[in-house]
């Protein structure tokens, strides 16, 4: 376990910049200069009016979208990785170990059941295929999906539903840096709530997380701080 | 995980004449791995697919294999012998279409059997154990073990077909566009098998698919071919959303959305 002061996220004047080849080699600048860090045990929220980039942050951390300056560290036992110039076996073997991710939809297999999706993500985390299916079926009582639907493919679903399956996966595989995108966005009152109570038991187990969340409620009860994230300003230039 | 690249490809050209097939292609496959390598029509996906495997010839370039007792072999230099035993017992190749991955006048089960005894196996009564459960982790129930795949569906051919290559425990298997051509329920349960397969036993998987959804599910990284090269490369999730190449970003943008 990391002592509570532990450093493991540094972002480091992080810029990032999508070249649009559409649109006759359009630079258009969605992050810049950001630098942040989240300890073992903390809860940092990105905030910010939409469109300021903080789904690409974490995606850059999570290395689904490219860094275009500056260096992403996460901490992997003892040494740092730079997520902006790992390769990607380097990238797949930190999501395995250390890196876990909660996205806006969920994207599965279409004729998975609900529940082995979750249990699959508790494997790879480690577990047998009993405490794999104990782990998912706590998950998704204390998410309150009526157990009719666990054996179903989650395709069907509400989108309220689909998130709260999303955040099942998400939470079976315990890592200990978790990027959290919106995972309260569809849900009401009494789920928000539930996935509060899974976001503070993972920071008491000293997992670092750094999310967006854009019910103000929700982030008041998980954050200990907020980093605020400007604008880029759009000079959107041509080649 | 071993480090040292299960199969790896420098400078792998073929030509057709004046026409290029492949040109230049760099590659390296992991243990474990999935790579998918996508493209249109005519980017030479397939015939690169053809060259890894050994079904065709390069023209340049030199491929290397990394087989089960360690040793590193030069694909090349190969003599006919040596790689036929390789064909049997490390790999495993499925066809987009299923009449040329399996024997249609001899039953399932004896398709399975088959890649048994080629590799020594000799009791009646364990071979046909071992292909009635592998039949069975492909969803083929026992009482069509008899039947010949002449009288099976398009996804039942592909199963089968899967069961046949897994039967030998390969250690790495190519295919070429296996869910080409199914209807997507059928689809996505043979993607789901594949999945289950690779998570049981570690298998790596070269994949050509046209099919970028196909490539998203299944695969760890993701090659982009066009004219011959691959224009681009990298994990899965970051070709799809932050692709880097002019050709790849129209690729990815022109995907119909459901």
């Amino acid at each position: 376990m990391q002592s509570a002061a532990a450093e493991m996220l540094r972002i480091e004047n992080v810029s990032k910049t999508f070249t649009l080849h559409l649109r006759g080699g359009m630079y258009l600048p969605v992050v810049s200069s950001l630098t942040l860090h989240v300890n073992a045990g903390e809860c940092v929220a990105l905030n910010g009016p939409s469109g300021t980039g903080k789904s690409s942050i974490l995606k850059m951390i999570f290395g689904s979208y490219l860094t275009s300056s500056g260096s992403v560290l996460v901490r992997c036992g003892d040494v740092f990785v730079d997520v902006a110039k790992a390769g990607p076996l380097e990238v797949l073997a930190l999501r395995n170990s250390t890196l876990g991710y909660v996205s806006q939809f969920l994207r599965v297999i279409p004729r998975v059941a609900c529940i082995d999706v979750i249990a699959a993500s508790a494997r790879e985390d480690g577990c047998n295929e009993n405490e794999a299916q104990a782990r998912a079926r706590s998950l998704l009582s204390r998410l309150n999906l009526p157990e009719r639907l666990w054996g179903l493919p989650p395709a069907t679903f509400s989108g309220g539903e689909q998130q709260r399956v999303n955040i099942a996966r998400g939470f079976a595989a315990h890592r200990p840096v978790m990027l959290l995108d919106e995972p309260t966005a569809s849900l009401d009152a009494i789920n928000s709530a539930a996935v509060v109570e899974l976001i503070r038991e993972r920071k008491a187990a000293g997992a670092a997380i750094l999310g967006v969340f854009h019910d103000a409620s929700v982030r008041d009860k998980v954050a200990d701080r907020n980093v605020e994230i400007q604008p880029v300003e759009r000079s959107e230039v041509c080649d | 995980m071993n480090h040292v690249p299960l199969l790896s490809a420098r400078g792998l050209s073929k030509r057709y004449g004046a026409r290029i097939g492949c040109e230049a292609i760099d590659l390296d496959l992991h243990e474990g791995e999935v790579l998918a390598i996508v493209g249109e029509s005519g980017s030479g996906k397939s015939t690169l697919l053809g060259l890894m495997s050994t079904q065709l010839d390069s023209t340049t370039g030199s491929l290397r294999y990394r087989r089960r007792d360690g040793v590193s072999v030069d694909l090349d230099h190969l003599s006919e012998m040596e790689r036929r035993i390789l064909l049997r017992t490390e790999w495993g190749f499925i066809q987009q279409d299923a009449r040329l991955g399996l024997r249609m006048n001899v039953s399932a089960g004896g398709n399975v059997g088959e890649r048994l005894m080629a590799v020594g196996w000799r009791h009646y009564g364990k071979i046909r154990n071992e292909a009635q459960d592998w039949l069975a982790r492909v969803e083929i129930s026992s009482d069509r073990m008899d039947d010949a795949p002449t009288t099976f569906s398009g996804g039942m051919r592909q199963r089968l077909q899967i069961a046949r290559n897994m039967v030998t425990r390969p250690r790495l298997v190519f295919m070429d566009e296996p869910t080409g051509g199914l209807d997507v329920s059928v689809q996505a349960r043979l993607l789901d098998l594949i999945r289950g397969l690779v998570a049981e036993t570690g298998l790596s998987i070269v994949i050509v698919t046209h099919d970028l959804a196909v490539a998203r599910l299944l695969s760890h990284r993701i090659a982009v071919m066009r004219q011959g090269r691959i224009v681009e490369i990298g994990l899965a999730d970051q070709v799809l959303e932050d692709p880097q190449d002019p050709y790849t970003q129209l690729l990815v943008s022109s995907v119909l959305q459901v």
